[in-house]
């Protein structure tokens, strides 16, 4: 796979202005949440460690902008993103990072245990990466009780390798099932690099294998993921079977918000990748295009600040659960 | 009053002249048949229990009844048939997911433990995960080292699982029926060895609730505890033991979480002795359990040493011989418990 990957898939930009303020405005979101996350973990506020989606926005943003509120996301240890992406509100994610009573999972996740079933967020996970088969099984659900809903399944390249993509992928094609499967490629998991554990680095072409469409897209250009995420949920709506996403695309940060990540990966690659910012880029083309102004997006980032330093204070602010209620909901009861 | 045979009569059935005797397998459908009757979230996954009814007929006819959508053959990938149970669960329906052999849950282990269990702790409660896990264990006829397993204390030691180890075909039925109203990942851990066994079952509705040991036979001296296949061994041995004049009591546990304890703490309080009697392994196992809660709250209830008799440590042996060797036998347990009768602490 070569790093390089925009020409093929590139986006066109003929959306409208609404959907690129939209999408600019989840991926910026997620930007300023996670700066804000690595902040005050570094302040030492935080307990656990976190695994840190900058750069990777575009992902995220472009195929959760084409679900809607009642389909499903399974998400990883790198959830942060997807979370927000598909909706769990920002201050309850960032009180469940935080370990407090108001978050999300009431403290008790935690940054990879991220649940919120309002929005079908199916959980971030400490394992890699059972969210393939979690995913499938949500849409063998909406299969079985008759709905249009998808599930949306990300993994890294990491996961891509584990099992679970095979036995996910292989049953989920058999039964057609309504199920989107997205690789973020970010070519490490942990310090290996994918090229050294693998041998056919193009994860998209496996698809061929399970007798399903593989699509390989710049993971970093938020209007293509958004073409390619959309054609794959709407196939997946009209009864046509999964599709496999491969995005490629590149972690600013290390593997955990404690690891420097360099020592495994040159200033330079690190440096050309930012350089291929996805926020940045939406913003620069959407400019040349006359789609958006510098004043829209100033405005959404402002707007954002405010979210995320609410959001914060929110968190910083709430108790951690009483011993007394720790025992709780170990099981489920009718009487709750 | 002491009951011979288990699979003829049940205790908790009345005894009629024309009482419907059918399999502990044929149980097992007519409980899931009429659960599914009732709830439509209800689907049912695994290998070979779709037109093929089940390596042990377990399914039969459940299929050809609702058909492919609801009842569909899995490729062999138990994780996927766990993942997509956990998955299907959180999404609202309610699966069951065959796995044929007990073994092979080991391929589902980390969805099992990891996902299905915690979820709905972990988030704060606001998942449930109904879900079925189905899976039948237990030597038959040199089924060897891969196909032979009892591993319900693996699952009995993970908070947010439900265990269940019916023993009669009448136990099959009320259990499954409950596992299927309840709302939790359970482990319905049937038996090979007990598929063909028949019993008393009656055809209309009733539940047996979890967590509510079968006290299956009275008696004054020793207190018998054990779980599946093992309670008809341990009756057989109580009526051994009888023509001795030892008077042994047989609790038959039904379900290992919830773990009925007022049922065995009662008994030892009138017997003052404890015998554990369980096909799995003595070491970590349900006999350990047993073991350390009459310890902690009714030591001073005990007038002699604990006995386990379980399967000997070692891995399931493919010869005739030494399979029925290692297993607890009728012969093993009248030994055994012969001799505590002796003992004094
Ligand atoms: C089953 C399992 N094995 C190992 C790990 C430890 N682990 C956590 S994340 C990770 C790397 C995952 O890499 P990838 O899937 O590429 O995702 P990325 O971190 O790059 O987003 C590893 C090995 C784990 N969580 N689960
Ligand atoms: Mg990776």
């Amino acid at each position: 796979m070569k790093r390089s990957s925009t020409a093929k898939n590139g986006s066109k930009l003929k959306q409208d202005k609404k959907i690129v303020l939209a999408l600019y405005r989840k991926m910026v979101l997620i930007r300023e949440f996670e700066m804000k996350a690595k902040e005050i973990f570094h302040s030492g506020k935080m307990p656990g460690f976190i695994h840190i989606y900058v750069g990777e926005e575009a992902v995220a943003a472009g195929v959760c902008a084409q679900l809607h509120q009642d389909d499903y996301v399974a998400s990883t240890h790198r959830g942060h993103g997807h979370a927000l992406a598909k909706g769990v509100a920002p201050r309850d994610a960032m009180a469940e990072l935080m370990g407090v009573v108001t978050g999300c999972s009431g403290g008790r996740g935690g940054t990879m245990h991220l649940y919120d079933p309002e929005v079908g967020f199916l959980g971030s996970n400490g394992v890699v990466p059972p969210g393939i088969l979690i995913a499938a099984g949500a849409g063998l659900s909406a299969q079985l009780r008759g709905t249009s809903q998808v599930a949306v399944a990300f993994f890294g390249d990491g996961g891509s390798n584990n099992g679970a993509f095979h036995e996910g992928l292989n049953l989920a094609a058999a039964w057609d099932l309504p199920v989107v499967f997205v690789c973020e490629n970010n070519f490490y998991a942990t310090e290996m690099p994918f090229s050294e554990t693998t041998k056919n680095t193009n994860v998209a072409s496996r698809a061929k294998a399970y007798g399903i469409p593989g699509i390989q897209v710049d993971g970093n250009d938020v209007m293509a993921v958004y073409e390619k995420a959309g054609e794959a949920i709407q196939r997946a709506r009209e009864g046509g079977g999964p599709t496999l996403i491969e995005c490629v695309t590149y972690r600013w940060f290390g593997h955990h918000a404690g690891d420097p990540g360099v020592s495994y990966r040159t200033k330079e690659e690190v440096a050309e990748w930012k350089e291929r910012d996805p926020i940045g880029k939406l913003r620069n083309d959407s400019i040349a295009a006359r789609l958006a102004t510098e004043t829209d997006f100033q405005r959404i980032d402002e707007e954002i600040k405010d979210v995320i330093e609410e959001s914060a204070d929110f968190a910083l602010a709430s108790p951690l659960e009483a011993d007394s209620t720790a025992l709780d909901h170990v099981f489920y009861s009718p009487a709750e | 009053m002491p009951q011979k045979n288990i699979n003829s009569t049940s205790s908790t059935a009345s005894s009629t002249a024309d009482q419907r005797v059918i399999t502990y397998a044929q149980a097992g459908v007519e409980g899931v048949r009429e659960e599914m009757l009732r709830n439509p979230d209800i689907f049912y996954i695994g290998q070979g229990i779709g037109p093929r009814g089940g390596n042990f007929q377990q399914s039969r006819g459940l299929w050809q009844e609702f058909g492919q959508a609801r009842v569909r053959d899995t490729p062999i990938a138990e994780r996927a048939q766990a993942g997509f149970g956990v998955g299907a669960a959180l999404a609202g329906s309610h699966p069951i997911v065959d796995i044929v052999f007990m073994d092979f849950t080991l391929e589902a282990m980390g969805e099992i433990v990891q996902q299905a269990s915690t979820i709905h702790y972990i988030s704060n409660g606001r998942f449930k995960v109904p879900l079925m896990v189905r899976a039948a264990g237990g030597g038959i006829r040199s089924t060897g080292p891969h196909h032979s397993h009892t591993f319900w204390s693996f699952f009995a030691h993970i908070p947010g699982l439900k265990v269940v180890v019916p023993s009669t075909p009448y136990d099959v039925k009320g259990l499954i029926k409950t596992a299927l109203r309840d709302e939790n990942p359970i482990m319905f851990l049937e038996h090979k060895g007990l598929y063909g066994t028949k019993g008393h079952v009656p055809e209309e509705e009733y539940l047996i609730p979890f967590g509510e040991a079968n006290v299956i036979r009275s008696g004054e001296d020793v207190t018998v505890v054990t779980l599946g296949k093992m309670v008809q061994r341990s009756l057989d041995a109580a009526e051994e033991l009888q023509r001795n004049g030892i008077s042994a009591e047989v609790i038959d546990l039904r379900t290992l979480v919830p773990l009925d304890k007022e049922a065995i703490l009662k008994s030892i309080t009138k017997t003052g002795r404890l015998v554990v009697v369980d096909e799995a392994y003595a070491s970590c196992g349900i006999s350990a359990e047993v073991a350390a809660i009459v310890a902690f709250e009714a030591i001073d209830q005990l007038d002699a040493p604990v006995v386990r008799i379980c399967t000997l440590p070692t891995p399931h042996s493919f010869s005739p011989s030494t399979d029925s060797y290692l297993v607890p036998s009728v012969v093993r347990i009248v030994a055994e418990v012969s001799d505590l009768m002796k003992k004094k602490i």
